[in-house]
């Protein structure tokens, strides 16, 4: 590092400060963020701190409900819904915390750069990326899914691949924006390699963006995620997970209504607080969420 | 009623800073405007002349709170009234033009509707007649056929079209008082010279008051009966419109008067270095004594009141009996000539430049569009260490030009050709290193040119480290060299553009393009986007600058005086086709191309003496002709069909200066020279 | 404005094309064909080889794309893979059922969503938009199942007001599905309106600081005339294209809650033959789910270009 760019590593950890003080000074940030922690410690330390194990059944015990052994009563095979309640975020934040930012980074370049190209490449490929998009994401995924098994190996690229698609239209629509500035004019006419312009002048303008682009995409995909595993495509039994705990429960639902309650909340409080972060991270960051459309 | 029209007693307005702390813009304003009277105020941005215009209605932006004091307006206390109270007489007796009608009128809503909106809820017009008035009121302002303008959106309308619909709208209720917020500001100088005329007429005949806003004493002093200047969200002076601008009491007055650049004289404007103080920051003091050259300990301890002085003026200085000692006039340096060495630094032949490409859709339908070009036929050249200006009103193609030399847009012919004979590539990415470091692009707002996520250190490395390869302590010593040379210190290499004022973006702006050490500096309105106080210390440098490194400039403006007061030689542009060419004092001095004549009348000087000279009409044409002169639609001396058809000739004076002009130059010197005599 | 209006036609039918290209070539790319699927474990040898003669599965692809394309075109979407029957006859009802399910969440969501997102841009930071606000960001970020999972434990299970689940067979007429289809309808509007009133709302809020709402102020133009006449005009205007896509985004969402409530759906009907591995049918599906899409989406352009005097008038500009 040269001597004159010692500073500037400080402007940028002063400016991260002072983002996530904005943040956590705002009451949707302050709850989004320590929700989104809570998540993430949890799912990191669960395995240690559960009661039961999560895949033992009992036959004696099935569809009780809320007690002092088993806090939020059994499931319909007699296994503690409180172990698997907390157990049951794991998978799906391992598979979406690898493939958001797999998809925010494939989805930003490209984006990136058919924005600086432009003219009738561009053109072209933006039908195609709208082609991708008129077709519902869930189709997409279980085409897929169907077909090559629901591993993590198939889940992460698939998801990858398909969140990214939206992502290239907004990173080509933030980099439309700022190439349309003047600073980026003059560094083309001082003849700055492409490579150089798109590090130095696009890319810190276009984080942005693409950092609330990428929150957003977290909560899209986990809601898939879960969405998939509820529809009995996604994480196979006797795996726990909240979307597949809440399937098989709402069969019971009518006797046995704690067993739903509890995968519920888990599953909507984690896409809540990730979605009041990115909306408290927007405001921080001074773009408005509101007015983009989710695709 | 003998009272004001509008009575303005110790009003203070602030908004809650992010700290909590309540922050003023306005600070203890007392005010009158008498019946019929016009009061100008002048102030620079961030002064809250703005602030303090609505706050005469009644109204302020969201976040701002009235601290203190009262607004009446013909002894109706406007921060007490009702909702429908303000809604009568807002419109009605007082009525507001705003300063960017383009954007104040609403877009989804004819014209018409939103003029007979006005008359419907202000005018004892019976609705019958709603149409036939609004007719009228659009006649008034002197629109052109203003049946059609009726049924027309506002984004159909150009800008000085939109300001007249303001105009008429504001005279719908017959108001008293009108307050105008920067009416002209943003407007080509012929149009601008036409609206205020009109608005001359206007409060004439009808015996209103006004309240005229703007940072351009020009347009006041063409306007006004009294002024009042404020700084720092106070008034620091006010008296008649001749007392401020001939020789006001003021330091701050006298400092601006100095700052701004004027036709008739050959200096540079003296600059007026440092800034306001930010809302709350202003301390115990005087606001001015950071930049004040009479400041002594008193100032900095106690601040002064607005006193009354001998001859009727009011000023806010502790030391107004010394006021001479600032210079009022031009004392500024006298701009650097280079004795040009001969030698060609850049040569445009025959070129032109087309915005037009037609799309994909285009393609597929195989339709071609053959428009006239935006630019056409330049054939300039530029001499080693010379200035050449670029005049021009908007749609001059004169920023596009700039931009063609650059290579950031590639001209449909026509030849670029670097000192001697070195041909520049078309295409800014075909160009030899060597070739860009020579010419340097310096934009219009800093805000735009300097990237907002870079440190200065980083912007000043780039042109460094890309044409010299310069790193580490080197690349540090260099970058501190080139801030001082701008009159920034090495302090300033750690911040961020958002951390500076404009004048201190613009300069390194400027730092940037000379860290390349360029021959050629290509300059873009460098100083449009300033106050003119920072203006004067921007093209001081550029000065400075060209002494020290003997520069070629080539510098585009819409401000003739601006242009005047750096250039060796003008081009005038209209409609990407040049009308005339030539050393700086023959193209402001007749004879003229009608079209420098029509852009010299229309300059505003800030002197109550001298008015403006309309010759041509103000309409903005959106594209050039196809064929004849292209001045022809508008030209006060056109000579007839020859004017439409046939390209006009160049005529060559003997020292250098051509007009392209059907009119021998004789019979236009003897034309102007009679026009003169009147 | 016909020029504009045909380019987007255009445009719209070049990405349709696009899709069908996608959705033929993804479904070609994918291990297997229709006859390894119907045949499944008996697909080998000389049955395999009979049955691909029989559909036509050994010509070339892009033979069998443009047949495929050609009949698509004239609405004939060929046939399915198990029990050969015309996939047109098969999607039909379904089709309209589906649309049954938009149409009345798009009826009571969308002017629901304006009206709610009016209220909070012009009651900026008060009470009552920040109870909306947050209301609507627990609506639209909580899964779809979890949130028809919740309402039907709420007003079946427990206050027994509505059925949990949707019994009517698929070729019934509209009126039979009600009132079944509330709950599906409750849910689906429920994502809907919170999406289109964050962004009505930030739109109002947006023009309603602007510098025309600031001038008709300060004409005397009283508040709920500047509301009506000067300010939604342009804060509805751009909401319109951002409305159409959230809706075709919400097609996804349509697919789920089928699945929930047992709704006889085109979702439903995609679901199960991708179970099914019924190739032909789920291209069929997708293309017409594109097709709506890119229908929507159109619409909501000139939907726009005929609100918007801006674009109406480009012409006359240009002149």
């Amino acid at each position: 590092m040269s001597v004159a760019s010692v500073p500037n590593e400080n402007t940028r950890l002063a400016r991260f400060l002072s983002v996530l003080r904005d943040v956590m000074a705002r009451p949707s940030g302050a709850v989004g963020l320590t929700l989104v922690m809570a998540h993430l410690l949890l799912a990191i330390i669960s395995p240690l701190i559960v009661p039961y194990d999560y895949k033992a059944m009992n036959s004696a015990m099935m569809l009780t409900g809320p007690e002092a052994a088993h806090w939020l009563g059994t499931d319909h095979l007699g296994r503690d819904v409180f172990t698997r309640v907390l157990l049951g975020g794991r998978e799906a934040l391992l598979v979406t915390g690898i493939a958001t930012p797999i998809a925010v980074t494939w989805g930003g370049f490209v984006g990136i750069f058919f924005g600086l190209v432009g003219g009738r490449i561009d053109e072209v490929m933006m039908r195609v990326v709208d082609a991708f998009l008129s077709l519902p994401w869930i189709l997409k995924m279980l085409v897929l899914i169907v077909t090559f098994g629901t591993g993590i190996e198939v889940l992460i690229p698939t998801l990858a691949f398909f969140y990214g698609i939206p992502v290239i239209r907004i990173a080509r629509a933030a980099t439309h924006d700022v190439v349309a500035r003047d600073f980026v004019s003059a560094a083309r006419a001082r003849g700055h390699r492409r490579i150089t312009i798109i590090r130095r002048e696009l890319l810190p303008n276009v984080l942005d963006t693409l950092m609330v682009e990428g929150a957003m995409r977290w909560s899209w995909m986990l809601l898939a995620f879960s969405s998939l595993s509820f529809l009995g495509f996604g994480v196979s039994p006797p795996t726990p997970d909240w979307g597949l705990m809440i399937a098989d429960a709402r069969g019971f639902m009518s006797f046995a209504p704690w067993g739903v309650l509890g995968p519920v909340i888990a599953l909507s409080s984690l896409i809540i607080g990730i979605n009041l972060t990115a909306d408290a991270l927007a405001k921080a960051l001074g773009i408005d969420r509101a007015q983009k459309a989710p695709v | 009623m003998t009272g004001p029209v509008l009575d303005i007693r110790d009003v203070s307005v602030g908004f809650t800073g992010k700290s909590g702390a309540t922050l003023p813009v306005l600070r203890n304003i007392d005010l009158q405007v008498a019946e019929g009277e016009s009061l100008g105020i002048v102030g620079e941005s961030g002064s809250g002349k703005s602030t303090l215009a609505l706050a005469a209605m009644g109204y302020l932006k969201r976040g701002l709170r009235l601290l203190d004091g009262s607004v009446a307006f013909r002894g109706q206390d406007m921060f007490s009234r009702t909702r429908q109270e303000l809604e009568k007489i807002r419109g009605g007796e007082l009525a507001l033009i705003p300063q960017n009608s383009g954007q104040s009128l609403t877009p989804t809503l004819r014209i018409g509707a939103q003029l007979i909106e006005a008359l419907r809820l202000h005018s004892a017009v019976p609705g019958a007649e709603h149409v036939a008035k609004a007719t009228e009121l659009l006649g008034q302002v002197r629109l052109p056929d203003p049946q059609a303008i009726l049924s027309r959106f506002p984004h159909e309308l150009s800008g000085g079209q939109q300001q007249r619909v303001a105009v008429a709208m504001a005279l719908a209720g017959e108001p008293h008082a009108l307050l105008l917020d920067e009416p002209t500001t943003g407007l080509d100088v012929t149009t601008q010279a036409h609206i205020l005329e009109l608005l001359r007429d206007i409060a004439r005949d009808r015996g209103m008051a006004m309240v005229y806003v703007s940072h351009d004493l020009g347009a006041i002093a063409r306007v006004c009966d009294r002024v009042v200047v404020m700084y720092a969200g106070e008034v620091v002076m006010e008296g008649t419109t001749r007392q401020v601008l001939k020789s006001p009491a003021h330091p701050y007055a006298r400092g601006l008067l100095a700052s701004i650049p004027r036709l008739a004289d050959r200096h540079l404007p003296v600059a007026l270095d440092g800034r306001p103080p930010a809302p709350g920051d202003a301390g115990d003091g005087c606001s001015f004594v950071d930049r004040c050259a009479l400041a002594q300990d008193l100032c900095r301890s106690q601040r002064p009141d607005l006193t009354a002085l001998p001859t009727g003026e009011l000023a806010r200085c502790f030391f107004t009996d010394q006021a001479d000692r600032v210079s009022r006039t031009m004392s500024g340096a006298v701009p650097v000539e280079i004795k040009p060495d001969g030698a060609t630094a850049l040569q445009l032949t025959d070129l032109s430049i087309s915005y037009h490409q037609p799309s994909l859709f285009d393609r597929v339908l195989g339709r071609s569009d053959a428009r006239v070009a935006t630019v056409d036929e330049i054939d300039v050249t530029v001499r080693r260490g010379e200035t050449l200006g670029l005049v021009g009103e908007s749609g001059s193609g004169k920023s596009t030009i700039l931009k063609s030399i650059a290579g950031l847009l590639p001209p449909a012919g026509g030849q670029i050709t670097l000192a001697q004979s070195e041909a520049l590539a078309t295409v800014v990415e075909n160009r030899p290193p060597d070739h860009l470091r020579r010419i340097q692009l310096v934009f219009q707002n800093p805000d735009d040119s300097l990237n907002p996520r870079q440190t200065i250190a980083e912007i000043l490395e780039q042109p460094l480290r890309l044409y010299f390869g310069l790193t580490g302590q080197a690349l540090h010593d260099r970058s501190v060299e080139i801030l001082d040379r701008v009159r920034l210190g090495g302090h300033y290499l750690d911040r961020l553009p958002s951390q500076l004022s404009g004048g201190e973006k613009q300069r390194v702006a400027v730092a940037r393009a000379f860290a390349a050490d360029p021959e050629i500096v290509l300059c873009d309105e460098v100083t449009s986007a300033l106050d003119v106080s920072v203006q004067a210390a921007v093209l001081d440098l550029l000065n400075e600058l060209k002494e020290k490194q003997g520069t070629t400039y080539i510098f585009v403006s819409h401000d003739l005086a601006v242009v005047k007061a750096l250039s060796d030689r003008v081009a005038v542009l209209y409609q990407g086709r040049l009308c005339e060419i030539g050393p700086s004092d023959q193209v402001y001095a007749t004879p003229s191309h009608p079209y420098t004549e029509v852009l010299l009348g229309a300059v505003l000087e800030p002197d109550p003496d001298t008015a403006p000279t309309l010759a041509a009409d103000d309409v903005v044409e959106l594209s050039p002709p196809a064929q004849g002169c292209p001045f022809q639609r508008r030209c006060p001396r056109k000579i007839g069909p020859i004017c439409d058809s046939e390209t006009p000739p160049w005529h060559q004076t003997a020292d250098g200066h051509a007009i392209r002009c059907h009119h021998a130059i004789t019979d236009l010197a003897a034309a102007q020279a009679g026009q003169a005599a009147e | 404005m016909l020029r504009m209006f045909l380019r987007r036609l255009f445009l719209g039918a070049v990405t349709v094309a696009i899709v069908s290209i996608i959705i033929f070539s993804g479904v070609e790319m994918l291990p297997g064909d229709a006859c390894t699927a119907f045949l499944e474990r008996e697909a080998k040898g000389k049955l395999l080889e009979n049955c691909r003669e029989a559909q036509g599965l050994n010509r070339p692809a892009v033979e069998r794309y443009i047949d495929w394309a050609a009949g698509a075109v004239q609405g004939n979407l060929g046939v399915s893979a198990n029990g050969q029957k015309s996939i047109s006859e098969l999607v039909g009802a379904r089709l309209g059922n589906s649309l049954l399910l938009a149409a009345c969440s798009l009826a009571l969501g969308v002017p629901l969503a304006i009206f709610l997102g009016v209220v909070t841009g012009l009651w900026r930071d008060k009470p009552i938009d920040l109870t909306l606000s947050t209301m609507a960001i627990f609506a639209m970020t909580i899964p779809e199942f979890v949130s028809a999972t919740v309402l039907i434990l709420l007003f079946s299970v427990w206050l027994g007001w509505l059925p949990g689940i949707v019994l009517t067979p698929a070729h019934a007429p509209a009126a039979e599905f009600f009132p079944e289809i509330l709950l599906p309808v409750l849910v689906l509007t429920m994502v809907m309106t919170a999406h289109i009133l964050r962004m009505v709302r930030s739109s109002v809020i947006e023009v309603m600081a602007g510098d025309y709402v600031q001038m008709a102020t300060l004409k005397g133009v009283p508040y709920w005339r500047i509301v009506f006449r000067h300010a939604l005009p342009n804060a509805l205007l751009p909401a319109i294209n951002v409305v159409a896509l959230t809706i075709a985004w919400l097609l996804g969402g349509v697919v789920v809650i089928e699945v929930v409530f047992n709704y006889p759906g085109l979702g439903r009907m995609m679901i199960d033959s991708i179970s099914d591995r019924d190739l032909p049918v789920v291209q069929a599906i997708a293309l017409i789910v594109a097709t709506v899409y890119v229908g929507v989406n159109l619409s909501a352009d000139l939907l726009t270009m005929i609100a918007n005097p801006r674009l109406r008038t480009l012409h006359m500009r240009r002149k």
